[in-house]
């Protein structure tokens, strides 16, 4: 009990006290510093739903995905050129989960609330088929999950309802109809048959409907001389195409793909039928390198957008056309440029919500930031500018088939500005094709 | 004048293409009263070999007229293969179940066997147009058609005429119809029912695969090809009446023409047209056009 036992003791308590402290603001700063790391490099998992097995895998399922993969890598590793320079999504790195699309749309509907209740997955992109977009989208506004359409191309989804949760990064296939009618007339100004041969589902009809009113809108007077419905997958065009010898119009519409439109080409172009009538392929891109020897000069190939042999030359199409070559051996088709504006749309919306607020964006920040969004592309600028900012557009183009030195080329390429091929906000396609579509410039 | 001319070409080039696919069928399900759900697999089985074989032919630099051989070669091979392995690996252990299991086996070994042509052959198409473009084309009332198409319907008839003799007029042929009648009475009368199982199959997968290769020059071979085709088999035979020959010729006469006609004349009920064909002979003949009497069983 002397003086220094009391010091002493009040000098044990300071000590105690005092690295206690010290060390609770030491595992503070720590867990602290521990947590900044963790939210840093947490991945972005994305659930990635294409077609992997069926007639769509070749063209459009396994390209798209190989882009995705391309991109996801690239990203990861930050080799992309500006403006994506950055590593990952803000420096989070892109984890892809695979769902195959095949199977109908009440198995793609359940899938879709795998990915998203057990694995958890932050946001999903995909769907190719119309049927699949269609039938998904109010799950995601249901299940609140962020869900990027990258390829379907009914223009329905933003026309018939609003979402908060559903963007679609790639313009709708009115685009590539009504782009079709414009080059047609533009080449054949004395237009006076035509004739159709598509896919009897959703698709199909959609794209023939389009076209024949954007024709009878801009060309009141051309006649229809018959419009083929064969069924998806039929692959025998025997009595279609005698049919449209028959017939004899002067251009053929087709929004055929895959087996299918291999299938008719093959079939129809050693009968003439495309001497006799010029034939649109407005999704003939995806063919166009495999069936070079096949498909005849004076073809009308599109490319759902300016994808492809049609897109700009700025540096981002340089990196993606031989990046993608190098590792898949094929050129890159339009799907993948449609998988490319989802996955670069997303980095620019991640980047652009993180540099507003300062940290890992929330969804909902994500979403603010895609809303109305302006980005870069290899096919150009996309906006997002339709369905209240959830819906994109672009411009489109079309071109002439022509086998030079044996390597597929298009010639007489003529672009559309995006007002003159997509409807304006709040309008369906059907009425604005009908009321106010014009040729640009009339 | 020259549309009906053109409808009844038509008509005749695509009924003989669906009599090649269904005949397996029937007598597949005449023999075996197996319901083959994989037969559109079996048809995309040679139409892949016969791709792939075409190919190495021609790439070979090897005579190319003989590519017909080779596509026949292919489908054989094909048959002769698949065809034994299904029966005994698979089909045998199921024989004496309700029909309904084997159903679902054969749609099992559809669903592998499309996934099984993925693995093996990816998801790119495969051409060879070669067949399909040495003959040329022939004009016919203004329209030009491919001589190979011609080809594909001498084949049928030839098919047709084939197992029709060999079913009436040679011994196994006869006893195949036997089994076709009667399984049980023609087992207690001696006959190697297993035996007459195998060989039915067999011979149901190369008419397949035979349509499948036949086919390939015509299209792109991807995968897919087989679901169609199954349906349209289906509805030939459910048409014709499971299990008769003549009823499978007789049937892919009528869906090619209404199929035909509907192409020509009514271009929007096409999709539908085939089904409508089926449901009026179902109302007028609930089993089919020469589907027997079922005599009652005890």
């Amino acid at each position: 009990m002397s003086v220094s036992n009391g010091r002493g003791r009040n000098m044990r308590r300071f000590v105690l006290s005092g690295s206690v402290l010290a060390g609770a603001a030491a595992a503070g700063i720590a867990l602290a510093a521990a947590a900044q790391t963790k939210v840093e490099s947490k991945p972005v998992k994305i659930g990635l739903v294409t077609f992997l097995s069926g007639a769509a895998a070749g063209p459009f399922g396994v390209p798209a995905r190989n882009s995705a993969e391309l991109l996801a890598d690239a990203i990861n590793a930050g080799k992309l050129p500006a403006p994506y320079a950055k590593p990952g999504l803000g420096g989070a790195p892109i984890s892809l989960v695979l769902i195959d699309e095949a199977g109908n749309t009440t198995k793609q509907v359940s899938e879709y609330r795998d990915l998203v209740q057990r694995q958890n997955v932050d946001l999903v992109i995909g769907y190719v088929s119309s049927g699949d977009c269609l039938g998904i989208a109010p799950v995601a506004e249901e299940l609140k999950k962020l869900t990027i359409l990258f390829d379907c191309g009914t223009p329905r989804i933003f026309e018939d309802a609003t979402y908060k949760y559903v963007f679609r990064t790639s313009a709708h296939a009115a685009m590539d109809n009504v782009g079709a009618a414009l080059y047609v007339l533009d080449n054949k100004p004395d237009l006076k048959k035509v004739a159709g041969i598509n896919q009897n589902y959703a698709w199909g009809q959609d794209s023939w409907n389009d076209f024949e009113a954007s024709i009878k809108t801009l060309k009141p007077q051309v006649q229809v001389a018959t419009s083929q419905m064969p069924t998806l997958g039929a692959g025998q065009y025997g009595a279609e195409i005698s049919a449209l010898l028959s017939a004899s119009p002067d251009v053929v519409h087709s929004s055929l793909w895959g087996g299918d439109l291999e299938a008719l080409v093959l079939q129809a172009s050693p009968r003439g039928l495309f001497k006799k009538s010029t034939v649109v392929l407005t999704a003939g891109e995806t063919a166009m390198f495999k069936l070079a020897n096949q498909i005849p000069d004076g073809t009308i190939i599109g490319a759902r957008g300016p994808h492809g042999v049609f897109a700009p030359d700025n540096e981002l199409n340089r990196w993606f056309r031989r990046a993608f070559e190098e590792r898949y051996a094929v050129p890159a088709s339009y799907p993948t440029y449609h998988m490319a504006q989802a996955i670069l749309g997303l980095k620019a919306a991640y980047e652009k919500a993180q540099a507003a607020s300062g940290k890992a964006p929330t969804p909902e920040q994500v979403i603010a930031a895609l809303e109305g969004l302006s980005f870069e592309t290899p096919s150009g600028t996309v906006k997002m500018a339709l369905g209240k900012g959830h819906q994109a557009v672009q411009g489109t183009a079309y071109g002439t088939f022509k086998l030079q030195n044996g390597k597929a080329t298009l010639t007489n390429i003529r672009r559309y500005a995006p007002e003159t091929v997509n409807p304006p906000e709040g309008v369906k396609t059907a009425d604005w094709i009908k009321a106010s579509l014009k040729r640009p410039g009339s | 004048m020259g549309e009906v001319l053109a409808v009844v070409i038509d008509g005749i080039v695509y009924s003989s293409w669906l009599f090649i696919i269904a005949v397996g069928l029937t007598l597949i399900y005449g023999v075996m009263k197996i319901l083959n759900m994989a037969h559109g697999s079996l048809y995309a089985l040679g139409a892949y070999a016969a791709a792939s074989l075409g190919g190495r032919w021609l790439a070979g630099g090897h005579a190319p007229f003989g590519i017909y051989a080779i596509l026949i070669a292919a489908a054989l091979a094909v048959g002769v293969i698949a065809g034994p392995l299904i029966e005994k690996g698979l089909l045998q252990f199921m024989y004496g179940r309700e029909e309904i299991v084997l159903v679902l086996a054969t749609y099992a070994l559809f669903l592998i066997l499309e996934d099984a042509i993925k693995l093996v052959w990816g998801v790119d198409p495969y051409f060879v147009t070669e067949p399909y473009s040495l003959l040329g084309s022939v004009e016919i009332g203004g329209l030009s058609y491919p001589v190979y198409n011609g080809v594909l319907l001498l084949f049928s008839i030839f098919v047709g005429v084939l197992l029709a003799w060999a079913l009436g007029w040679t011994r196994q042929g006869k006893m195949l119809l036997a089994v076709i009648h009667d399984r049980e009475i023609s087992a207690a009368l001696g006959l190697n029912v297993r035996r007459v199982y195998l060989v039915t199959f067999t011979l149901g997968t190369t008419l397949a695969a035979i349509g499948g290769a036949l086919t390939s020059p015509t299209i792109a071979v991807a995968p897919g090809i087989g679901v169609q085709v199954i349906v349209l088999a289906f509805a030939v035979v459910v048409i014709g009446g499971l299990g008769s020959f003549a009823g499978a010729a007789l049937g892919s006469l009528i869906v090619g023409m209404v199929r035909s006609g509907a192409v020509h004349y009514l271009p929007e009920v096409e999709l539908f047209s085939i089904y409508l064909a089926m449901a009026v002979v179902l109302i007028v003949r609930p089993k089919g056009l020469f589907g027997g009497p079922e005599p009652r069983r005890i």
